[in-house]
């Protein structure tokens, strides 16, 4: 969790003063139900992501340095500084990409359970998505196909309450976590999506489940993003009541957590301590390693578009048919 | 060598990969049933019901609900870890309603991801143009996905390039979009029953000539051949190409094809608008304009929504005389029948509006 908060403090901050080019959507205040869910996976299992994801490859074991060389944009990013923030991913770690598309990603993690259940290799796929994605049409094409055949997939539902600037009760009609029932798997709601160990006993439930051939979950977490939608964005019309923010801003899961794990022994406040300063250094260090990096030449443009570079469309756009010559 | 339809080309195609790699999978709407008839038996026809089902069992050979979306982006999630899927879309109109996957997902996760992934996906579609089946059943939308980089276009013509083709396309590492035209479903010719593969960006030139060049598309390319045929009986001589495959293109061979004649009529059953004939002729327009002795000339169908009536419908599409009309036009020649009159300003716009031939 802490890795997540300042890495994205950071990204804010890098944003802010023009060294990240694009934007970037933080999960700043969400990292318990990233955590948690990510926590209940084991390495080899998959999960896809949404647009605000830095934290599912880092809650995965994803290194910091590429993630942060790949907001940037440079060479050494995870994607080699193709994909940006709205696109990461780490196949390393099972993180099978972001999608800039709201549910976009939800059927690439229904076939990546589907790949674990006809290669039976025992692996799970977890779907990231938000509130405003709990009303896109593939989710429930998704759970459909995965209630059908019985596949381990977890539909993960990040419910932070807002799609933009758009509460989500307005737009959403019943509970997300109720829809469930209507493709005959379970539909659990952690209302609490700020306690990490709430989130892990859900998800791991769901695990279970999907490991035991029980098929496929619905998991609603409710949470709270404490930043704006899109880091830098000021739409100048307070969408969110400041008392409503004030309180989920007083329930910090890194807060809330720290005192646990204190309260039941598991680490002093000097352990903790020391551990946050780990983490600012990680972080110190990935932006380093991100200095270091080099923007890519502009010559890899066309590379990875297609497996057999001799395919990509340039070939003809280029120079080999310039003239009747070269043709002749 | 056996006699093999078109449809029977494709299921031993896809019998071939199955028994060739385990990790591939069928997917779709209907192919337990084996409703339209790549999913069944022998290769020489359509054969007995479920035979792929018996065959490799309902783990790899997956009856879906309808859902176009999920089912496109499901494969490519399972192509992207482990599986390489072969779907089957039934009518290339449905691939409308998975337009976010194949434009988002298939086609850009691999660059986007910088390599990390690939996409080993094969997408079959059939196009059901000519037969009556109204606006909903009818188009022909290749010309839209060779828009989208990162995907690859097959228009196979003949059962023979359907079969090898379809090889390559499962061994592709890069998603395919095969589009199958319908009015071809019954033709039949001497294919080998060995497995084979037909590279891809290879075109093929199906008669010579010296007086004018047809390059054509898909279920063009039959229509164009007898065209071809017809215009040897009055001493002008066409050569006809067929691309094969739209992505990767075979550039070199169209240039090359169309310079040898200097007279190029592109012949293309998709709409007119930004079609594969346009792109076609922007290229040899571009590439091979100073060996040109008349102006580019396409066949298309117009910029219409198929309407329902038989009467309305068959004029739409490119068709032999369409195509040899065009080729007299080019060649300076008098179209057969006709009263005289070569190509003019009001015979172009005639033929937009009606899709016959200038």
């Amino acid at each position: 969790m802490l890795r997540i908060r300042r890495f994205d403090e950071r990204a804010s901050k890098m944003v802010k003063r023009g060294a990240i080019p694009g934007t970037v959507h933080t999960s700043i205040g969400q990292e318990a139900q990233v955590v948690g869910a990510c926590m209940a996976l084991g390495d080899s299992d998959y999960m896809t992501g949404n647009h605000r994801s830095h934290g599912h490859p880092i809650g995965k074991g994803a290194p910091l340095g590429p993630l942060m060389a790949e907001l940037v944009g440079k060479s050494d990013g995870v994607c080699k500084g193709k994909g940006g923030s709205l696109h990461l991913a780490d196949f390393a770690v099972g993180s099978l990409g972001e999608s800039g598309i709201v549910g976009g990603s939800i059927p690439i993690a229904v076939g990546a359970g589907l790949s674990s259940k006809v290669l039976d290799n025992g692996r799970v796929a977890l779907a990231f998505f938000g509130d405003g994605a709990a009303n896109q049409g593939n989710l429930y094409e998704g759970m459909n196909m995965s209630g059908v055949w019985k596949l381990p997939v977890i539909f993960l539902c990040e419910n932070n309450q807002y799609a933009l600037s758009t509460p989500a009760h307005t737009v959403t009609s019943g509970v997300i976590a109720d829809r469930g029932a209507g493709f005959g798997m379970p539909g659990v709601r952690v209302e609490n999506g700020q306690d990490v160990l709430a989130v892990y006993e859900a998800v791991a439930e769901a695990v279970r489940r999907a490991r035991a051939g029980e098929g496929p979950s619905l998991v609603e977490i409710v949470t709270y993003r404490f930043n704006e939608h899109s880091e830098g964005l000021r739409l100048g019309v307070d969408y969110r009541n400041q008392d409503e923010k004030a309180e989920w801003v007083s329930k910090d899961p890194i807060v809330l957590f720290r005192e646990e794990l204190i309260r039941r022994g598991v680490a002093t406040a000097e352990e903790m301590d020391a551990l946050e300063a780990d983490v600012l250094r990680e972080v110190d260090e990935a932006v380093a390693f991100t200095d270091a990096s080099p923007f890519p030449d502009p010559s890899v443009a066309f590379d990875d578009l297609y497996t057999d570079s001799k395919f990509a469309v340039h070939t003809y756009h280029s120079s080999s048919f310039g003239t009747l010559e070269n043709v002749r | 060598m056996t006699v093999m339809s078109y449809l029977g080309a494709i299921g031993a195609a896809q019998k071939e990969a199955m028994l060739a790699d385990e990790r591939v999978v069928i997917i779709g709407e209907d192919v337990e049933a084996n409703v339209y008839g790549t999913t069944g038996g022998s290769g020489k026809s359509r054969a007995s019901e479920g035979d792929f089902l018996q065959q490799f069992g309902r783990n790899r050979i997956r009856n879906t609900p309808i859902s176009e979306e999920v089912i496109v982006g499901a494969a490519i999630g399972a192509a992207m870890t482990g599986l390489r899927p072969i779907v089957d879309l039934s009518y290339s109109s449905f691939l409308y309603m998975a337009m976010d996957q194949f434009v988002n997902q298939a086609a850009k996760n691999r660059y986007m991801f910088g390599g990390q992934a690939s996409v080993p996906v094969v997408f079959r579609s059939a196009m059901f143009y000519g037969l009556n089946t109204g606006a909903h059943h009818s188009d022909r939308p290749y010309p839209m996905f060779m828009n989208v980089p990162g995907l690859k276009i097959v228009t196979p013509a003949y059962p023979s390039d359907a079969k090898g083709l379809l090889r390559t396309a499962v061994d592709s590492d890069d998603p395919v979009l095969i589009f199958e035209a319908c009015v071809l479903w019954g033709s039949k010719e001497e294919v080998d029953e060995n497995e084979y593969r037909i590279p891809f960006g290879v075109g093929r030139t199906l008669r010579t000539g010296t007086d004018a060049t047809i390059v054509a598309v898909s279920g063009a390319v039959p229509e164009a051949v007898a065209a071809a045929d017809a215009l040897a009986e009055e001493g002008i001589s066409v050569e006809v190409f067929d691309p094969r495959t739209l992505v990767p293109l075979d550039v070199e061979g169209i240039l090359n094809a169309a310079a040898k004649t200097g007279r190029v009529v592109v012949a293309d059953p998709a709409h007119r608008t930004c079609g594969a004939a346009a792109e076609i002729s922007a290229l040899v327009s571009e590439h091979v304009f100073d060996a040109l002795k008349a102006p580019v000339r396409r066949v298309t169908t117009p910029d219409i929504q198929i309407p329902f009536s038989p009467a309305l419908e068959k004029q739409l599409y490119p068709n032999r005389k369409s195509i040899a009309d065009a080729v007299r036009a080019s060649v300076g020649a008098r179209p057969a029948g006709g009263n005289g009159s070569v190509s003019t300003p009001g015979a172009d716009a005639e033929a937009l509006s009606t899709g016959a031939a200038r």
